[in-house]
Order: structure tokens, then C-alpha cells, then sequence
């Protein structure tokens, strides 16, 4: 049958436009640096910036550290959750939708005044407390991404028969998450990872108002009192997240196949 | 002698619901038990409860003489072939054969030998580096038999291990299961509600009724002497006919205006009263037979060719029997409407 493709064509192009455009001009302003010339002067003055390096590491090590703390809390949790405790998991669903209720400035409000150096944990007394305070905060923004996707790749494996067939084979709880929960869900895990990557490379509210070194506060800053760099970083931040999603897709690929697709 | 395998008083209730009702049994060393019964007997919670996948509400399992009743199912030192395979995904052939093996920690030259033992034993050496999605169904199950007993267990437990292959699979497939179980001489317990599976390879049967076993014994007393009127029905085809009792103390019984001699009758039977006798199809023949007394006469109400057998449902007055006969090659089978004449054993009746 014929169908007119016209239509759905048309509405790709508009809505590819929608975001193609913008990031194109961004991507030209970028360029435009040297007069009358188009070149990467921009990139080159951002590189060459040691706060550049300095704040894009900091936030590096935090985001590992992030989905490092991610990965201990959520995947014990899900997996106890679907295996012993079905019922929980309409109020687990709730929890970790709270990060994306909760605007992230009243959540670092309330980090500082639980947390702050006059109370019971005064986390942000010291450099170390507050990098922790900022890891902890992180895991919690990063939360909803992380648990649904832990969430799916447990979805599409039997935890259930393969904990027992595990179990009865002589493993312990940890050897069984370990050596056959978490490789067959490594996939889902890394999907959770970079998206937790992503969020933690760009944010700004937590960093700014702990006052710490992080990549997010560099880019507004820069935007404040530079006209190119911030183009050119703006492009930088693009390539690193889509960078990111696409390992989840090449990753995808490597998925193991479980029994079941095959009957 | 000591049983190997000894269930005391077990039960096991989910809320208000008893499941199993205080079950006992006991079975020596090497012995392969089949739990027979329909869905929703208990019978997979009992294995579940020897495996240590639920607790009992009360009652003990002991194996070789040791109660395992509080042990984890990783201390129990036995194997388990689930109905789902459970092959690890992630791990090829040869790693979950040997996983059993890792985790007791055996060194990797052992368990490479013992991996490939079990291979030969399963009929499918060359096979350790392939994945689970590779194989099929059969070939799975069979690396997941090779997995439960590598690490040499005390007993073997399978829950339906060939309920999700087809049908030509699963004959050779508990065939050969038999076959490696008799080898190694290891107690097998295997859930199934398949009566013909569970009559074809078990030393003993256990049928389980609603939480309660309602027999015990070798396949060919379940089948030949079926305890309750249950077992009779689960286990094979039964026929009843409506009788009428003669002579309550000499066991006399009129079918169809004919006197036979039962075996047994009910306690609660009075000379008059009606009484359903029940008998197997084979013990009827069409025509007379050597050893019979009764002869009846009806109408054939349906045949179905079932290639080396005919089965032929007869109705005899108000009675509609199911009798089976051999194909000849050189006859046509009966036709329906035909008139005919079947004979049997008053001995062969059973009054359940």
C-alpha cells in the first residue's frame, strides 16, 4: 500500500530544526572569535583555561564516585525489593521520583542547615565532608535514572529461579549478586551510569551553593564575563553528554542474552 | 537400615491456606521418587521445603540422617534442576557447569576435568564454550542436570525439568535423566503431574491430593491397585459401572443381570444397594477372553485410531466403557454403532 510519507517527514524535519538549529548557531558563534575568519580560537582559549581541567576533573571524580555509591545503594535495593518485598515497590517508585519533585535548591538548603558546621554532622566543615556531602547529593538527584534503569535490566532476567539455582549451587547473597545479578544487568547498570554522568557534569545549584570546584559553576561563570568561550564550551558539554548516550547505545549491543528470548 | 530421605509431619501453610498437611514418607539411598499429583497438590512446595526455598510451618526433613530442616539452601549440599533451566545467562556452558564447583573452591585443573566428565556424561562434550541463548531447550536442560550434579550432591531434586520441551524431547530426555541417575545411584526427587512420566521412571511414586499423599508405592501398585478413588482417576483411565449388590457378606454383585464375585466391597453396602465398580481399560477384551467370567454385550458409541492401539468407548445400558485393543493390519477397526460383545475378570474390578 502507498502510504503519503509527506506529512511525518515534514514534522521530523520541523522538530530536527528545533534542536538542530540553535546548536548550529551556537556551534558558528563559536567560530567566530577571530574576526572575519572562522576558527577554534574559542576552543582553543577554553583549553588552555587550567580551571577548565581543574573544575572538568573535579566533577569526573565525583561523578565516579556518584554512581560508584549509586550502584552499592540501588542495585541491593531493587533486587531485595523484587525478590523478597513486592509490595514495597509502589513506595519505591514514589521515593525515587522525589529528586525530580523537589527543586535541587531547597534540597542543598536543607543539606546546609542539617548539615551545616554548627550541627550534630557538620559535613560541610571540612573540604572532604562537603565532597562527600556533594557525592550524597548527587546520588539522590541521579536517583530516578539510576533506579529504573537497575529496575529494567532486572526486569528482563528471572532473579527470582536464578538466585535459587545460585543458591542451591552453594553461593552466598553476595556471591550471587555479584558473579550473576550484576553481570547480567551491567548493561542497565552502565545506562544508569552515564546518564548519572551527565547529570552530574552540568549541574549547577548543588556545586555553586556548597561552593565547590565543580565543572557546572565553571560554565556560568564563563558565561558571565566571556562572549565565545561559553558558545564553544556549551558545544563541548553537547558532545560529552551525547558521548555518553551513545556508549549506552553501543553497550546495548553487549546486553546477554537470556534463555528466554530464545523459546 | 536408615531412610536417606525422611519428611516428618510436614506442613506448610501461606496465610490461612495449608498447603501441606502434615506429609510423611521415607526413601532409601538412591532411590528415584517421583511427587505425582495435579497442580496446586503441594507437591513443588515439598520440594521447595527440601531444598530449603521455603520453611516448613512445622514438621523436620532429614537427609542421611542429619535434619536439614533450619539449614539455607546453600548449606544443604544438594542439586536442582528447575523447570525453567536457570542457566546462568552471563556464564558460558563450561563456567555454569562448573560454578558449583568454583564456589566450593575447587582448583580450575579440577574443575575443567569434572566440567568435562560432565559433558561426556550429558552427551555433549565440545559444548563448554557456548551460551545458554546457543542451545536449545533440551540441550539447556541437559547442561543444567550436568550442573546439579557436578559438585557431587547428596540428592537431586528437578521440579517439572521437561514440562517446557516438546514431546519427543521429553521422552528421551527422562530417559536419559534415568539412565545417568541409575549410573551415579544418587536419590532423585522429581515433581511432576505427568502420570506417565512419573510412571515410566520412578522406583516409588508419592500421589499427592490437596496437601495429603494418597498413595505410596512402585509405579505398578499405583497403577493396579490404586488406593482411593483419586489415585485411580490421576493415574490412567477408569472405567465404572453401576452395579447392584447381591449378597453383601459373600461379595456377589449383579452387572447388567450377570453375577460376578468382587474382591472387595464397601463397608457401608447392603444387599440391594447400587455400587460403582470401576476397572482399567485393558483388563477388558473385545469377544471372549481366557480368564473371563463376565460377558456383556453393547453398542460401539465412538473408536479412536491411535496407531498401534484402538480405543473403543462402548456403551453398555446406562454405562459408557473405554476398552483398548491392538491394530491388526489385516481387519478394519470396528465400526461405530456396531454391536459387540466384551468380556472381563470379576477379579480385576475394583471398588473404590
Amino acid at each position: 500500500m502507498k502510504t503519503n510519507k509527506f506529512w511525518p517527514w515534514l514534522i521530523f524535519i520541523l522538530g530536527a530544526a528545533y534542536f538542530i538549529i540553535p546548536l548550529l548557531a551556537t556551534f558558528i558563534f563559536s567560530l567566530r572569535m577571530r574576526r572575519d575568519a572562522l576558527s577554534f580560537d574559542a576552543y582553543v582559549s577554553v583549553f588552555s583555561d587550567p580551571k577548565f581541567f581543574a573544575t572538568f576533573g573535579y566533577s569526573l571524580v565525583v561523578g565516579v564516585f556518584t554512581i560508584i555509591v549509586g550502584v552499592l545503594v540501588v542495585v541491593p535495593a531493587v533486587y531485595f525489593v523484587r525478590l523478597r518485598m513486592p509490595w514495597l515497590k509502589p513506595i519505591m517508585e514514589f521515593t525515587t521520583l522525589l529528586p525530580l519533585m523537589i527543586p535541587a535548591l531547597v534540597l542543598v538548603y536543607g543539606y546546609i542547615r542539617l548539615y551545616g558546621s554548627s550541627s550534630l554532622i557538620p559535613f560541610t566543615g571540612s573540604v572532604l565532608g562537603t565532597d562527600i556531602l556533594l557525592t550524597c547529593a548527587y546520588v539522590m538527584l541521579a536517583l530516578p535514572y539510576m533506579y529504573r534503569a537497575v529496575d529494567n535490566g532486572m526486569r528482563t532476567i528471572d532473579i527470582g529461579t536464578l538466585t535459587e539455582a545460585a543458591q542451591i549451587a552453594g553461593a552466598n547473597q553476595v556471591q550471587i549478586i555479584g558473579q550473576i545479578i550484576l553481570p547480567n544487568i551491567l548493561v542497565a547498570i552502565l545506562s544508569g551510569a552515564f546518564l548519572t554522568f551527565a547529570i552530574v557534569i552540568g549541574e549547577f545549584t548543588i556545586a555553586s551553593l556548597l561552593a565547590r570546584p565543580a565543572f557546572g559553576p565553571y560554565l556560568v561563570g564563563i558565561g558571565t564575563n566571556r562572549a565565545y568561550e561559553p558558545a564553544a564550551l556549551a558545544i563541548i558539554s553537547f558532545v560529552i553528554t551525547w558521548g555518553a548516550m551513545g556508549m549506552i547505545n553501543v553497550l546495548g549491543r553487549f546486553a546477554p542474552r537470556t534463555s528466554a528470548r530464545n523459546t | 537400615m536408615a531412610a536417606f530421605l525422611e519428611v516428618n509431619n510436614l506442613v506448610k501453610s501461606f496465610g490461612s491456606n495449608t498447603v501441606v498437611k502434615g506429609v510423611n514418607f521415607a526413601f532409601d539411598k538412591g532411590e528415584f521418587i517421583s511427587l505425582l499429583g495435579p497442580s496446586g497438590c503441594g507437591k513443588t512446595t515439598i520440594l521447595r521445603m527440601i531444598a530449603g526455598f521455603e520453611n516448613p510451618t512445622s514438621g523436620s526433613i532429614k537427609v542421611d540422617g542429619q535434619d536439614i530442616t533450619g539449614l539455607k539452601p546453600n548449606q544443604r549440599q544438594l542439586g536442582m534442576v528447575f523447570q525453567a533451566y536457570a542457566l546462568f545467562p552471563n556464564l558460558n556452558v563450561g563456567d555454569n557447569i562448573g560454578f558449583g564447583l568454583k564456589i566450593a573452591g575447587m582448583p580450575a585443573d579440577e574443575r575443567r576435568a569434572r566440567v568435562d566428565e560432565m559433558l561426556k556424561l550429558i552427551g555433549l562434550p565440545g559444548f563448554e564454550k557456548r551460551y545458554p541463548y546457543e542451545m536449545s531447550g533440551g540441550q539447556q536442560q541437559r547442561v543444567a542436570l550436568a550442573r546439579a550434579i557436578a559438585p557431587r550432591p547428596r540428592m537431586l531434586l528437578l521440579d517439572e525439568p521437561l514440562s517446557a520441551l516438546d514431546a519427543k524431547i521429553r521422552v528421551s530426555l527422562r530417559e536419559e535423566i534415568r539412565a545417568i541417575q541409575l549410573d551415579l545411584g544418587i536419590t532423585t526427587v522429581f515433581v511432576t503431574h505427568d502420570q506417565e512420566e512419573a510412571l515410566s521412571i520412578s522406583d516409588r511414586i508419592v500421589v499427592m491430593n490437596a496437601g495429603n499423599i494418597d498413595q505410596l508405592g512402585a509405579p505398578h501398585e499405583i497403577y493396579n491397585k490404586p488406593a482411593t478413588r483419586f489415585v485411580a482417576t490421576f493415574v490412567g483411565h477408569l472405567n465404572t459401572i453401576e452395579a447392584t449388590v447381591l449378597d453383601a457378606a459373600a461379595k456377589t454383585v449383579s452387572i447388567d443381570g450377570q453375577t460376578a464375585t468382587v474382591p472387595a466391597l464397601p463397608t457401608t453396602a447392603n444387599n440391594g444397594s447400587a455400587v460403582s465398580l470401576t476397572l482399567r481399560p485393558e483388563v477388558l477384551a473385545v469377544g471372549a477372553r481366557e480368564g473371563s467370567d463376565i460377558t456383556l454385550t453393547g453398542t460401539i458409541a465412538d473408536v479412536t485410531f491411535l496407531g498401534s492401539v484402538i480405543r473403543l468407548r462402548v456403551q453398555l445400558g446406562q454405562n459408557v466403557v473405554s476398552l483398548d485393543t491392538f491394530n491388526d493390519q489385516r481387519t478394519a477397526p470396528p465400526a461405530r454403532g456396531e454391536p459387540v460383545t466384551i468380556s472381563l475378570a470379576s477379579k480385576d474390578l475394583l471398588v473404590l
